[in-house]
This record gives C-alpha cells, sequence and structure tokens, in this order.
C-alpha cells in the first residue's frame, strides 16, 4: 500500500492516567494505559485491537479519536494533526470519526427517543429537523430497524437491536472511520453473528474504516484485515489476521491462541496455559511486560525491552525471542 | 445402574405481575456418578433456572411445579423439607456462580469464609477447619496458601477469587459440582486455567459435574453430555462429539453455524439466526422455534414435537421423526 492510504497514523502515543492517593489527592503514580503505540490504519481496512481487560485497547481507541487528551504521541487524521486541532475545526473533524460502544444501555440516554438518539449528531451540525428526520429513517432502515423505531425509546429494544441503534448513530454523519468497541461482547451469539454481518455490510456500502476493539480472537480475526495484539499498554504483535493465526510469533499471541476454547471437540492443541494474572499497570514490568507470565522468557527480557520489529511480510513481533516455538505445557500452577 | 441425579419433568415458573414466565417448562436429564453435563442456550432460555431448581434455591414469585422429581442420590429434592435440603446443599451438590466478587462475602478473609463452610457441613473444630481451608486453597493452585487464607476477597484478582469459590465449593468432597458460567467473567488465559483446574479436579476427586454455559468452546472442552435449551426446553440432547459433528436439532445447528472459528474471515458470511429469542410469558405454540427455523413446515406449527430418538442423541424436531438428518453443518465443520 501507498502512504497516501492511511487514514490514521498514530506516533508514540500514550496515555497515562494519574493514580491519587490520600486527602490531598497527590499523584503518587501514573497508571500506563496505552504507552507508546505507533500504528498506522489504511483506508477501507478494518485493523482489530485484541488484549486483555486492561491491556489498553479501548483507551487507546477512544485516544486515537482524542476523547480522550493523549499523554504525548502524535495523532494524523486524513493528513491533519488531530492535537493541534479545536474549536469548531475539531468538530468538523468529529464529523468524519465516530465510535460504537459496548454497553448499548448506558450509551443511550433512556429518555430521548431513537429519532432524537440518531439525528443528534445531525442537530449539533446544524441540519433542520425536516432533513434530519428524513436522514434518520434511511439510517435505522439501512441498519435493519423499522421506520417506526423513530418514535420509540431504547428500553422497547432487546440488546442486539440496540446496538443497531449505535450503529445508526454512528454511522449517521457519513463518517470515514469507526472505532467499534466491543461491539458484539454482550450479545447471545444468534444475535451477535447478525452484528457482524451487518458491520461487514455497512463497511462495504458507506466505504468505512474500522478499528475493532475486542477481547474475542476468533472474532477479531474474523472481521479485521489486519490485526495488533496488546499486552499492558503496548502492541505486542501485528500482522494480517491470516498471517497472525498462521504464524503467530509473539509467545502471549501463542498462549492466547490455545486459550481461546472452540467449538470443536477433539480438536485439542497444545494448551499454552499462562501463569499467574496480569501484572498491575501502574507499576509493568522492566524489560519486556510481558516476561513475568512469558514460558520462554530469558534473563534479557528484564532488561532490555524488545521492539516491535518487522519479521517479513509486514509482521511485526515485540520479542526478543519471536517466532520460538513453544515446548510442552506448563504444569498446572497459580 | 441408577443416575446420581435424574431430573423428570422439571417445570419452574415464576408468577409475575406480568403473568406467568415458564422459565423452565419440562425438561428431563440424568447424570450418573461421576459424569459430566453441560447445559448450553442463550441468554433466558432457562439454563441457570435450572441449575437454581436443582439446588432448591428458587424464591418467590418462582415456584417448582407439582409433577416435578429432582431424584438425587434416591431421595427427591423437590419434596425434601428444608431443614434436610440445608445438609445437602454444600455437602452432597455444591454450587459455584459466574462472579465470584458478589458470591463472597467482602468483610470476612477468604480463610474464614472456606472454614466457615466446612464447619457447617463437618463436626470439626476452628483449627482443623482452617487446616482444611489451607489445604483446599493449596489444592486448587492458590501460591501460599498459608499466607493467602488471611486475604480478603478485594486483595485476590478475579481468577484466584474463583479458585477460592471452587476451594470453597469442593471443601466437602460433594458428589455433584453445578458450576454456573463458572469462566464467563474472566480473560481467556484466566479462564484456561481455571478450566484446566476443573478437569484436574473431576479427575482427581470423582465428583460429577452439571457446568450450566452460554460457551460452547467451554462444552466442547469440559463435558461428555451435552443438554442444549431454547425457550426453556431441552431441544437436542447427547455426546458431545455427536452433537458437534452432527447436531440433530436445527437451533443446534444454527448455533454452531453463527459462531466464527478462529481463522475464519468475513469473506465467508455468518449464519445468524433470523430475528430474537420470544418472550417467555408466552412462548410460541408448538414448536417453540419454529418462527425462526429455516427448515420450518406445517407441523411445526400444529403440534409440539417431543425428543425423538436419533441415536445416539435424541432432538426435539419434527424432521428427525424419519431418522437422523443430515445438516448443512457436516461439510463446513471439518
Amino acid at each position: 500500500m501507498i502512504a497516501a492510504d492511511v487514514l490514521l497514523k498514530a506516533r508514540g502515543v500514550k496515555k497515562y492516567f494519574p493514580v491519587r492517593k490520600g486527602i490531598l489527592k497527590r499523584t503518587v503514580g501514573q497508571l500506563q494505559a496505552v504507552d507508546g503505540v505507533d500504528l498506522d490504519v489504511f483506508r477501507g481496512e478494518t485493523v482489530g485491537l485484541v488484549g486483555e481487560s486492561g491491556c489498553g485497547k479501548s483507551t487507546l481507541g477512544r485516544t486515537l479519536l482524542r476523547l480522550l487528551e493523549p499523554t504525548a504521541g502524535e495523532i494524523e487524521f486524513d493528513g491533519v494533526d488531530v492535537l493541534r486541532l479545536g474549536g469548531s475545526d475539531l468538530k468538523g473533524m468529529r464529523r468524519h470519526m465516530q465510535i460504537v460502544f459496548q454497553d448499548s444501555v448506558g450509551s443511550l440516554d433512556p429518555r430521548m427517543k431513537v429519532s432524537d438518539l440518531v439525528g443528534e449528531g445531525l442537530r449539533i451540525h446544524g441540519i433542520e429537523r425536516k432533513r434530519r428526520d428524513e436522514v434518520v429513517i434511511e439510517v435505522l432502515e439501512r441498519v435493519g430497524l423499522s421506520a417506526e423505531s423513530a418514535g420509540r425509546y431504547p428500553h422497547q429494544f432487546s440488546g442486539g437491536q440496540r446496538q443497531r441503534i449505535g450503529l445508526a448513530r454512528a454511522l449517521v454523519l457519513r463518517p470515514k472511520f469507526i472505532v467499534a468497541d466491543e461491539p458484539v461482547s454482550a450479545l447471545d451469539v444468534s444475535i451477535q453473528s447478525q452484528v457482524l454481518n451487518l458491520l461487514v455490510e455497512l463497511k462495504h456500502d458507506f466505504n468505512l474504516t474500522y478499528l475493532f476493539v475486542a477481547h474475542d480472537l476468533a472474532v477479531v480475526g474474523y472481521i479485521s484485515d489486519r490485526v495488533a495484539v496488546m499486552y499492558l499498554g503496548k502492541v505486542v504483535e501485528l500482522a494480517t489476521s491470516e498471517e497472525l493465526f498462521r504464524r503467530p510469533l509473539h509467545p502471549y499471541t501463542m498462549a492466547l491462541l490455545s486459550a481461546n476454547p472452540e467449538p470443536v471437540p477433539g480438536r485439542k492443541r497444545q494448551r499454552v496455559v499462562l501463569q499467574g494474572d496480569v501484572p498491575s499497570p501502574i507499576n509493568p514490568p522492566s524489560g519486556c511486560r510481558f516476561r513475568t507470565r512469558c514460558p520462554i522468557a530469558q534473563p534479557i527480557c528484564a532488561e532490555v525491552e524488545p521492539l516491535l520489529e518487522d519479521h517479513g511480510a509486514s509482521h511485526g513481533a515485540a520479542c526478543h525471542f519471536a517466532g520460538t516455538p513453544i515446548e510442552g505445557t506448563p504444569a498446572l500452577t497459580g | 445402574m441408577t443416575p446420581l441425579l435424574a431430573v423428570e419433568n422439571l417445570r419452574t415458573w415464576f408468577y409475575t405481575r406480568g403473568g406467568v414466565i415458564r422459565a423452565v417448562d419440562g425438561i428431563d436429564f440424568s447424570i450418573p456418578l461421576g459424569g459430566t453435563l453441560g447445559v448450553v442456550g442463550e441468554s433466558g432460555c432457562g439454563k441457570s433456572v435450572t441449575a437454581l431448581s436443582v439446588m432448591q434455591l428458587i424464591e418467590a414469585p418462582g415456584r417448582i411445579e407439582d409433577g416435578t422429581k429432582i431424584l438425587f442420590d434416591g431421595e427427591d429434592l423437590a419434596k425434601l423439607p428444608e431443614g434436610r435440603m440445608a445438609k445437602i446443599r454444600g455437602n452432597d451438590i455444591s454450587m459455584i456462580f459466574q462472579e465470584p466478587m458478589t458470591s463472597l462475602n467482602p468483610v470476612f478473609t477468604v480463610g474464614d469464609q472456606i472454614a466457615e463452610a466446612v464447619k457447617l457441613h463437618q463436626s470439626v473444630g476452628s483449627k482443623d477447619a482452617m487446616d482444611r481451608a489451607v489445604e483446599m486453597m493449596e489444592l486448587v493452585g492458590i501460591p501460599s496458601p498459608a499466607q493467602r487464607v488471611q486475604d480478603y476477597p478485594h486483595q485476590l484478582s478475579g481468577g484466584m477469587r474463583q479458585r477460592v469459590m471452587i476451594a470453597m465449593a469442593l471443601s466437602c468432597n460433594p458428589k455433584l459440582l453445578i458450576a454456573d458460567e463458572p469462566t464467563t467473567a474472566l480473560d481467556v488465559t484466566v479462564q484456561a486455567q481455571i478450566l484446566e483446574l476443573m478437569k484436574e479436579l473431576r479427575e482427581r476427586l470423582g465428583m460429577a459435574i452439571l457446568l450450566i454455559t452460554h460457551d460452547l468452546g467451554v462444552v466442547a472442552e469440559m463435558v461428555d453430555e451435552v443438554a442444549v435449551m431454547y425457550a426453556g426446553r431441552i431441544v437436542e440432547r447427547g455426546p458431545v462429539a455427536d452433537i458437534f459433528e452432527s447436531p440433530q436439532h436445527p437451533y443446534t445447528e444454527a448455533l454452531l453455524d453463527s459462531i466464527p472459528l478462529l481463522g475464519m474471515r468475513y469473506t465467508q458470511r455468518l449464519k445468524a439466526i433470523r430475528g430474537v429469542v420470544p418472550s417467555p410469558l408466552e412462548w410460541p405454540e408448538a414448536c417453540r422455534f419454529a418462527p425462526r427455523c429455516d427448515y420450518v413446515f406445517a407441523k411445526c406449527l400444529a403440534e409440539d414435537p417431543p425428543l425423538l430418538r436419533v441415536p445416539p442423541q435424541e432432538s426435539a424436531c419434527w424432521l428427525c421423526q424419519s431418522g437422523r438428518r443430515v445438516p448443512r453443518t457436516a461439510e463446513a465443520l471439518v
């Protein structure tokens, strides 16, 4: 792909949250939610961000839209430096970048009708009422909801339908880029597949670019062209979806893949059971952040932080021993 | 050989102001000594109410209807006085829940809570009970258990808390462990740890397991027998491998088809089940899956299909009247 195709470009993006304690609320530490991420999202592709709770994937998604102010780094959207924008310029830019949330109950105001919820973006951007209602109905039908839905309230819909309302809200301004933050995680599998199919259709019909954030590796791999695996605020592996599943290079990715329970009895893979839990992002391990749980860690991993390096076929991995097969399943431990 | 648990015509209904919710509406299943049964289904299918019914933990306005038999070790739990049931609960049958934080008391140490369970059911002193707590925590793979017994629940991670719940549930050597979505709240690498632990403990202690889950992947890995629930009924049951390889009920088939497997891409459209789960206030007449079924024909709307024998499975579908059917899924899964 040529450089001109980059829609979103992030360099060295960091987002720290201060940890405050005591009655004076003094800052006693920094929670390093996202700690130096470089990412290019090309026009028309879907990039998946995958990782476990607390790895910083949602924070990264929100920071890239500048819903959270980054602590450091550069973000360029469509050739414009997003971090320099303010006031009406930023508002104008926001038309093109939208977000869909996991929690469709929490993200839809229960006292607003669907027509107002979906039309809110249009109102903010000064579209008059009559035109607004037309567009709202058009978008509702496009996401598979009836025109009558416009007059109803969020609680009158099921989880899957509420997620469609969330999508309509994001689509109504005809954005170029949508961050979908765990959009199907709260849904039952039969409904999940409806929404995934819809996302694929909409991307095609509206020429969208997605950043798809989720913890389910199979779902992320299904919908994404490229996948970034995150661990404790860093991208540890980045590759096309096919590459990642065929040739995982980072031991964390290997562990994630082997931990994924597949609905195929008898298909037993060599299980890589990781030990312990994810360390605190307030005080992450030195060197490689994964080393405390890594089955192949060596002394160098505590000293030198591995960088995301290319291992061919645009496959990046941040590991000193990238590609080393993990032998045997570690004994069952805490 | 008589099974350890045999449930016959279980009907648990809730008498609400809006009407009678027939959450579980006539199901039969059994588990042999040391056997494993997985009950799978989507939200609202009645799987959790089934578990709570076996434990006799249904509270008003819910009621287990007359004609229900829950035979455990020769006794009908549905007819047992509460005093006797309290002895069985926690002693012969234990249960673990999805959210360990809400099941643990935040103001007591985890050691006290395990010891309490031991003292309640076995005539031992405080010292012995605490020793047993340490022993149990070691068994479930909690590092340095002698120190960790003094921890409060909030000091432990989600995975460790679930281990404490398992330690507590197993402290009295139950014959049957009921696990209701035991790993749903956990990250996938931690889920893998807990599943490995449960498998290992089952082999070592030989208790029977009733596993309630929405996750077909977890079922494939954990159990021998599966019962698929839809709208308060069991629609298909049989050995796990057969259910997954050649589902006989269209709902099972559609459920399996709607999950993206690792490595599947969006170019391959997911099978979605149209519509939504019907309201439990008024289940559809005749076959409850008929309104969403791809194979529906006249008889489905006229007569309620019983569980028909299609060895080694049983399926509540009129298509199985003339023997096993060949599901579409068969080739797709290979």
